[in-house]
């Protein structure tokens, strides 16, 4: 009989060691991340395990949500009845614009006809309430109560009332991930409003975003309005994206360096809007999705927005 | 209150499973709380599943960490395997430091799970800067000295329900 013998007796079942477990696991979130970051392979596994974690989600969001609603509900009469003569005295003042409008609507419709323009279809979407914030510091990402259930689809732009939000790149059964204008992956093709010129915004960490490759000697003045270009085919045309708020221009760089801040309120909505996504015709295979696609193609951070694969087949 | 195993001077009662289950799903919780802007909000879940690695390690096995690790990626969109990959690495230093660690006061015990929190956090930094993101900044190393400091409150909390009194006998002599 092997006295000298290591091996614990067959009674005490003790499973696999320590260390060959910690091995089989680091290997196993090593091959994890390596298909999630480099193959983005793993959207089927996220979506199985969000179904595990949505109602926690949910839960966790509940005590806020029951103590804004409730002192929303305990506001005074007296302000909510000051708002409401507000809002009324608004539409008084507006009455007479919004005739105008119409009048200028059916004026611009038969132009188009004359033209033989697509006429612009109008915006719809899906309104949805913000779940929460993601913890990750790398990225500024936000959770929608809607997902894939509610016909909510990746790729779609978000809005709020003043602007573009950003984008839905995460889509699950029960909620949806929107990466913000102001991350640092997410590029929204942008025009100035005066003067037409175009552009690409990126998102810098700090809430602002960056709008690049401009030339140094570019009409651009602190105060432009910039909005979506329409160029790539996500989002839309017009919807205001940012206000230029600084422009250094350095003559030992070919690009003006502008900073803008988003006009909507991109860090602390509430409610906001999924807009459709829309329907391209068939763009001819040379036409560049950006405005600068020589720039973009030499420059390592130039990416299109994430999603925009979706719809555009490039 | 002693808790350190030297000194203590009642014999703790077992752990619950369902008490464990129930606190690491609380911390999961206050993970989910939006609080994102709170640079010293601690990583709940880290702490949670560390104090119970320490204490109860025949119950919580490194599978368990490895499946909260991606509850948390998934909740967080943060990339799949980070939080697993340092949930794992905690649990196996945790068990390995728990036959040291709890022969000392509260106080040491603390300074011995601020290096495996400084690690964890800087195991998902490192992971993501492979993956092409910028440094986040040093501020991120805020939370887990604050989760160390949490210690002492934090096993006060969790083994209280182990200091309960045995069932009274009024019949016994002693």
């Amino acid at each position: 009989m092997p006295v000298f013998d290591h091996a614990p007796p067959p009674f005490f079942k003790r499973g696999p060691s320590p260390l060959a477990l910690l091995s089989f696991y680091v290997a196993l979130s090593i091959a994890l991340f390596v298909l999630d970051l480099r193959f983005h392979a793993l959207n089927v596994v996220r979506q199985g395990v969000s179904v595990v974690t949505d109602p926690l989600q949910r839960l966790a969001q509940s005590p806020l949500r029951l103590a804004s609603e409730s002192s929303a509900y305990f506001r005074e009469l007296e302000s909510l009845q000051a708002e409401n003569s507000d809002f009324r005295a608004d539409r008084l003042a507006l009455a007479p614009q919004l005739t105008r409008l119409q009048e200028l609507e059916a004026e611009n419709a038969h132009l188009r006809n004359l033209l033989e323009l697509r006429a612009q279809g109008m915006a719809d979407g899906q309104a949805a309430r913000i779940l929460y914030t993601a913890r990750d510091p790398f990225a500024r990402r936000v959770y929608l109560d809607k997902g894939l259930n509610h016909g909510l689809r990746a790729g779609q732009p978000v809005i709020d009332s003043a602007g573009i939000v950003g984008q839905v790149t995460r889509v699950f059964p029960l909620s949806a991930e929107v990466t913000l204008l102001t991350d640092k992956d997410q590029a929204v093709p942008v025009q100035v409003l005066r003067t037409g010129q175009r552009s690409v915004t990126f998102g810098l960490a700090n809430g602002l975003v960056e709008l690049k490759y401009i030339p140094a000697n570019a009409d651009v003045v602190v105060g432009d309005k910039l909005v979506t270009s329409g160029l790539d085919g996500v989002y839309p045309a017009g919807f205001a994206v940012a206000t230029v708020t600084k422009v250094e221009r350095d003559s030992a760089y070919a690009f003006a360096r502008i900073t803008a801040e988003p006009v909507a309120a991109v860090e602390s909505h509430n409610i906001i809007m999924a807009l459709n996504s829309r329907e391209l015709p068939p763009s001819p295979e040379t036409a560049p999705p950006e405005t600068a696609p020589a720039r973009a193609a030499t420059s390592p951070r130039a990416r299109p927005a994430r999603a925009s694969a979706n719809n555009n087949p490039r | 209150m002693q808790a350190s195993s030297n000194q203590s001077t009642r014999i703790l009662q077992p752990a619950r499973p369902w008490f464990i289950l129930f606190s690491i799903a609380f911390a999961l919780f206050l993970n989910l709380l939006p609080t994102r802007q709170w640079l010293f909000m601690p990583d709940w879940v880290m702490l949670t599943l560390c104090f119970w690695s320490v204490r109860e390690w025949r119950l919580i096995g490194m599978g368990s960490a490895f499946v909260l690790g991606i509850f948390m990626d998934v909740a967080n969109g943060a990339a799949l395997g980070q939080h697993a990959l340092a949930y794992v690495l905690l649990h196996y230093a945790a068990v390995t430091l728990s036959r040291r660690m709890l022969w000392f006061p509260l106080s040491q015990q603390a300074l011995h799970v601020l290096p495996l929190f400084l690690a964890v956090t800087g195991i998902q930094i490192l992971i993501r800067m492979l993956a092409g993101n910028p440094f986040p900044g040093g501020e991120q190393f805020i939370s887990p000295v604050i989760a160390a400091l949490l210690w002492l409150p934090i096993t006060l909390i969790l083994l209280a329900p182990q200091y309960r009194p045995d069932e009274h006998d009024d019949t016994r002599p002693i």
